[in-house]
């Protein structure tokens, strides 16, 4: 299927670029690790573990958010998203290839963070690990998407952390959910849910992102 | 191959493009001409398919795998280098025969030896060669190049006045350039916008 | 030989309006009577609830407002639709209004809402109340719209861009608000239990004119709003033509 390939072109330049620039995941391994170190001081003694729980969802958001604000910079910055808007590909295979690399470089991110965490604070239970690739797959659908949306605007940066927490607010909930309550269950699916209806949609509509 | 008739384009209430006409045959090739600021590079990136006319009717019988633009922009990525930049663009534009291919257009347009380098290290003269092959890489059937002289240098500017005389009535060209004299034997046909 | 021809006349107009049928002093004058009734009804008209009293009386606007809230950012979206789809010219800036409409109900909710808590249950603002939280999740969403808009400039991107988003925003109502229902069982067990109005007689007449009363005050800002701006549009189309 030549969708896939496209898509599997694009993904392998993706990666490409950002092992090439080598300085984003590095810099979201320290950001992490420094988070959790923040919120080791931010929980006064006596928090329950599952305040730290929480904090881990913030802390897995932003991190995501520090890797997606640079996904289409270097298409940006070049103009060469001309080049591949011009390629007979489907344009939805920009955002699907970019997606997958930024999934790649944030489950680096994770295999990295979520052991630290255990070793900080306390051990995941099963569900939240699965709860966690789960709202990856949301994350990295979405948060490539806006970040493709705020790269063409001037305010670039500023503007990409505004259109994605309000997307992300559900994603921590099905997280943090999945992890704390003794019924997961109903979280997991939840957040199968938003990946689907949010990967559709972005699916569907990235072409009116880049192309007029 | 390209007929337009009123083209327009605004952003917003600015206008940029009003009532052009074009007609491009097969195997023509037209030079547009004009002051900076009087919508060439608008009206070739609508050519192109890379915009929208807001006014007016565009006919182009070419699609997207068999046009060929080169803007201001080479559209590279920096960070790769030139044999990938080109082997990405060849597997989207389902070039067949890739490898030669790419092999084949680096070689002639001097830039093998360069081809494991990252683009960010090459000159702005080897950077606008290696759009050139990108544009010429899946041989399209209407190329349309936007002041493509301008970053060259010598030996590539006589590099591509070859490679247009050699698509010369097969392919068929759309041109914009501040130096219409050189490309002026080539021509079919000609355009001139005012600001 | 190609040439180009001549063109001295105006410019099509940019916004070409939509003809509607109710014309705008009409809707305006027959909204502020909706208007007013509703008020009349809600105030003086309607049974003193058993449990909250007087306080409970918001509760009408409340609802009915965030309603009307949702069908402008529904409308936002249906606009948005059309735009990318049928590329109407119109749409762009018909989409833009309806959001606007929406924010400002939406921030009207937040109100409403917010001084219900504090007359019923003595706090300004209140996690356990979805619709609320809903409201503030969607407030900042939208309000990322418009700083998305004012961060482009005008153009076919632009409209493209605010219209893709408009579209997530529709899909992030129901998706949010279920999120938040399920977030309740683990941030705040349900505290404050209400009995729901039995919906009968006054009460329902109420709410209904009520409801319309909204929608169709909704409706005529949007109206004004959008010949406001088709306006302003007009003008500086012409000073650019002028100048």
């Amino acid at each position: 299927m030549t969708y896939a390939r496209d898509v599997g072109a694009l993904a392998r330049k993706d990666l490409l670029l950002q092992l090439r620039a080598g300085d984003t995941l590095p810099a979201m391994l320290i950001f992490v690790v420094a988070t959790f170190v923040v919120f080791h001081f931010a929980l006064p003694s006596g928090s329950s573990d599952l305040a730290a729980t929480g904090l881990l969802w913030v802390a897995l958001v932003f991190t995501a958010l520090l890797g997606l604000g640079r996904a289409f910079v270097p298409e940006r910055e070049q103009g060469v998203l001309d080049g591949l808007v011009l390629a007979p590909c489907d344009r939805s295979a920009i955002w699907l290839g970019k997606a997958i690399a930024m999934l790649v470089f944030l489950v680096a991110a994770e295999v990295v963070a979520l052991p630290v965490f255990a070793l900080f604070f306390h051990q995941l239970p099963w569900a939240a690990v699965v709860g966690v690739v789960l709202a990856d797959l949301g994350i990295c659908t979405v948060g490539t998407f806006v970040g493709a949306m705020a790269v063409a605007t001037r305010a670039r940066d500023l503007l990409m952390p505004l259109l994605f927490l309000p997307l992300a607010i559900p994603l921590v909930i099905g997280g943090v959910g999945a992890s704390v309550v003794s019924g997961p269950g109903r979280y997991l699916e939840f957040l199968a849910l938003y990946d689907a209806l949010f990967a559709l949609l972005c699916w569907a509509s990235f072409e009116y992102v880049v192309a007029e | 191959m390209l007929h337009a008739r009123r083209l327009g384009k605004r952003f917003g209430e600015k206008r940029v493009l009003r009532g052009v006409d074009l007609d491009l045959e097969h195997g023509g090739f037209l030079v547009v001409t004009g002051p900076n600021g009087s919508g060439k590079t608008t009206l070739l990136r609508i050519c192109a398919g890379l915009a929208r006319p807001t006014e007016g009717d565009l006919e182009r019988t070419a699609t997207r795998a068999r046009i060929g633009y080169l803007g201001h922009e080479p559209l590279v990525y920096r960070e790769l280098t030139g044999l990938e930049n080109l082997d990405l663009y060849g597997k989207l534009y389902r070039v067949p025969e890739r490898r030669e291919r790419v092999g084949m257009l680096l070689e002639r347009f001097g830039l093998w030896e360069a081809r494991h380098q990252r683009v960010g290290a090459y000159s702005r003269g080897m950077t606008q060669r290696l759009a050139l092959c990108r544009v010429l890489l899946h041989d399209p059937a209407l190329l349309v190049l936007d002041e493509p002289y301008t970053a060259l240098d010598a030996a590539g500017a006589e590099l591509l006045d070859a490679q247009l005389a050699e698509l010369r009535g097969e392919r068929t060209c759309l041109v914009s350039t501040h130096d219409p004299a050189r490309i002026e034997p080539l021509q079919t046909a000609a355009l001139g916008l005012v600001a | 030989m190609s040439r180009r021809s001549a063109s001295g006349d105006l410019p099509q107009s940019l916004e070409v309006g939509r003809t509607y049928r109710i014309p705008l002093p009409a809707l305006a004058a027959f909204s502020a009577v909706l208007v007013t009734v509703a008020a009349v009804l809600v105030f003086f008209v309607a049974p003193n609830d058993a449990d909250q009293g007087f306080s409970q009386r918001i509760f009408y606007f409340h609802v009915s407002i965030a309603l009307t809230a949702y069908a402008c950012f529904a409308a936002g979206a249906w606009k948005a639709l059309v735009h990318l789809w049928k590329r109407d010219p119109r749409a762009d800036l018909e989409s833009y209004v309806a959001v606007h409409q929406g924010v400002i109900f939406g921030s009207l909710v937040l109100m409403t809402g917010s001084i219900w808590a504090k007359i019923s249950w003595g706090h300004w603002w209140l996690w356990s109340e979805n619709q609320l939280v809903l409201f503030l999740v969607l407030f900042l969403f939208y309000a990322a719209y418009f700083m998305l808009r004012y961060s482009v400039d005008p153009g076919p991107q632009r409209a493209n861009l605010s219209a893709v988003y408009a579209l997530f925003g529709v899909v992030l109502i129901p998706v949010s608000f279920l999120a938040i229902r399920l977030a309740q069982h683990f941030i705040h067990p349900i505290v404050f239990t209400r009995h729901g109005p039995s919906f009968g007689g006054w009460i329902l007449v109420t709410y209904c004119v009520a409801q319309v009363a909204m929608l169709v005050l909704a409706y005529t800002l949007y109206r004004v709003e959008l010949a406001g701006k088709r306006l302003d549009a007009r003008l500086r189309e012409l000073k650019e033509v002028l100048a």
